[in-house]
């Protein structure tokens, strides 16, 4: 399982920290923390099933919808 | 054995949601998705704002159908008008009617029109898809748009209509624009702003009379207000609130007088079959006190939503447990001129007592709102780096028992 987020759609509303924090942060700035390691878009490395339901949650919440959980 | 069906009816967010959380809580019947609406369920905030300003796309405001929800049946333009809870039926406008083991009110909220006279011709209000495209159409450059309201969606339109190069005249009965949500102070420090960007404040008035031609649907072309002021005006949106969508409840003896009334798990009062979420439900959220209270935050529709969802699916699985207390967090965002307006808590709890927490009314800011000394909510214009902080002291709260 990983997440991917389109950076181009996120506007660091952060509502994914509350849901999945040990996936997503902000930096110092409020923004998405990913930003610092991809432009468009961020995919991650492989995830835990321990975490699913908590990327789950951060991709229903995002208020831009810029989460997808992939197989 | 037949079976067992869930029908939800609402496909906007609410009812997703709670689709999901039922089958994910272990629901393997059949669940049946109502909308009135005939689009899947899409995500509404961006309407008064980027999808407003570029031109609302149904594909790219539409929501991904989660897993969990891959197998609900969607029965969309098909408008549910009555319920029948003890023979556990809804009715379809054209009278077929349904069975259920379990029902989900998700059926939301419909905006108010003013009872203004005058010809309709041009009048707007903005909820769906469709609204969004009508008002975009109207929001040609120089055109003088009026709007009716200064809560969020008012504001939220005011700002996206100047981005766009049209005139913007905003009148509403408050003394300072979203005035309710965010009190005097920044309510004034916002109107500041909006009329930093043009746009003309109309405040302590209402309006009494729509001019134009002299049939029903002949174009405004002015507005008179209550003191006198007649505004020429093309377009006028009317951002005036919303009423909750509960007249199809009617007739099975619930309390419908604010949506509809919910225990703490979002089950409908006095029901172990019947749940509600979103705009509609009025519960009482722990975190602060057990006041029942109709919510209309768009992070509030998924968080009662998930919470409906397992309380349904535990009744229908027989696995009803002791469930924690619901004490979400409140939180509301508005975006305005690139500002971003972040609430946590519940400011209207507090009262008089607003004191800024860091920053400056007029540049980024974090205001307290507290009760009886206590802090009870924050709002943030900017400070984005501060926005965990802020939240975490409301996560933290120990809730009050349930009532």
């Amino acid at each position: 399982m990983r997440v991917r987020v389109d950076l181009t759609r996120c506007a660091d509303h952060g509502q994914c920290v509350y849901s999945a924090p040990e996936v997503f942060s902000l930096d110092d700035e409020g923004r998405l923390s990913f930003r610092h390691e991809a432009d468009d878009e961020y995919i991650s490395g492989e995830l835990d099933e321990s975490l699913r339901d908590d990327v789950e949650e951060a991709a229903d919440v995002c208020p831009l919808q810029a989460i997808t959980v992939q197989d | 054995m037949t079976q067992r069906r869930v029908v939800v009816v609402g496909a906007g967010m609410g009812g997703l949601r709670a689709a999901e959380a039922i089958h994910k809580a272990g629901f393997d019947g059949e669940t049946v998705v109502f909308g009135a609406e005939t689009h899947m369920p899409y995500n509404r905030p961006p309407l008064s704002k980027d999808a407003l300003a570029a031109e609302p796309d149904p594909a790219a405001l539409q929501f991904r159908v989660p897993r969990h929800a891959a197998g609900v049946t969607w029965r969309l333009g098909e408008e549910v008008v009555a319920s029948d809870l003890d023979a556990r039926t809804v009715t379809l406008v054209d009278g077929q009617t349904l069975r259920w083991d379990g029902l989900v009110v998700a059926s939301g909220l419909r905006p108010r029109r003013l009872p203004t006279p005058g010809p309709s011709g041009g009048r707007h209000v903005l909820r769906t898809i469709e609204d969004g495209l009508r008002l975009r159409a109207s929001l040609t450059p120089g055109a003088r748009l009026l709007v009716v309201g200064a809560g969020f969606i008012g504001c939220e339109v005011a700002a996206t209509a100047r981005a766009l190069g049209v005139e913007v005249d905003v009148v509403a009965p408050e003394s300072v624009p979203m005035e309710r949500p965010l009190q005097h102070e920044l309510g004034a420090a916002l109107r500041r702003r909006h009329e930093s960007h043009g746009v003309r404040f109309h405040l302590g008035l209402v309006p009494v009379e729509f001019r134009g031609g002299a049939h029903s649907g002949d174009r405004v072309h002015s507005v008179l207000l209550s003191d006198g002021t007649e505004l020429a005006t093309d377009v006028v949106v009317e951002a005036v609130g919303c009423a909750a969508n509960v007249e199809w409840l009617a007739g099975n003896g619930l309390d419908l007088g604010d949506g509809v009334l919910c225990d703490n798990q979002l089950r409908v009062e006095g029901r172990t079959d019947v749940v509600a979420c979103g705009d509609v439900a009025r519960f009482p959220n722990l975190l602060f006190d057990d006041v029942p209270r109709r919510v209309e935050h768009w992070t509030m529709v998924t968080d009662t939503a998930r919470r409906a969802g397992q309380s349904l699916a535990g009744h229908l699985t027989g696995t009803d447990g002791a469930p924690a207390p619901f004490a979400p967090v409140p939180s509301f965002w508005s975006d305005q001129y690139g500002l971003r307006i972040q609430s946590f808590g519940a400011v209207g709890l507090g009262g008089d007592d607003v004191r800024c927490l860091e920053g400056d009314v007029d540049g980024e800011v974090a205001m307290g709102y507290f009760g009886d000394g206590e802090l009870v909510g924050v709002v943030l214009i900017g400070l984005a780096g501060r926005t965990g902080h802020y939240r975490a002291q409301f996560a933290a709260r120990t809730p009050v028992a349930a009532a």
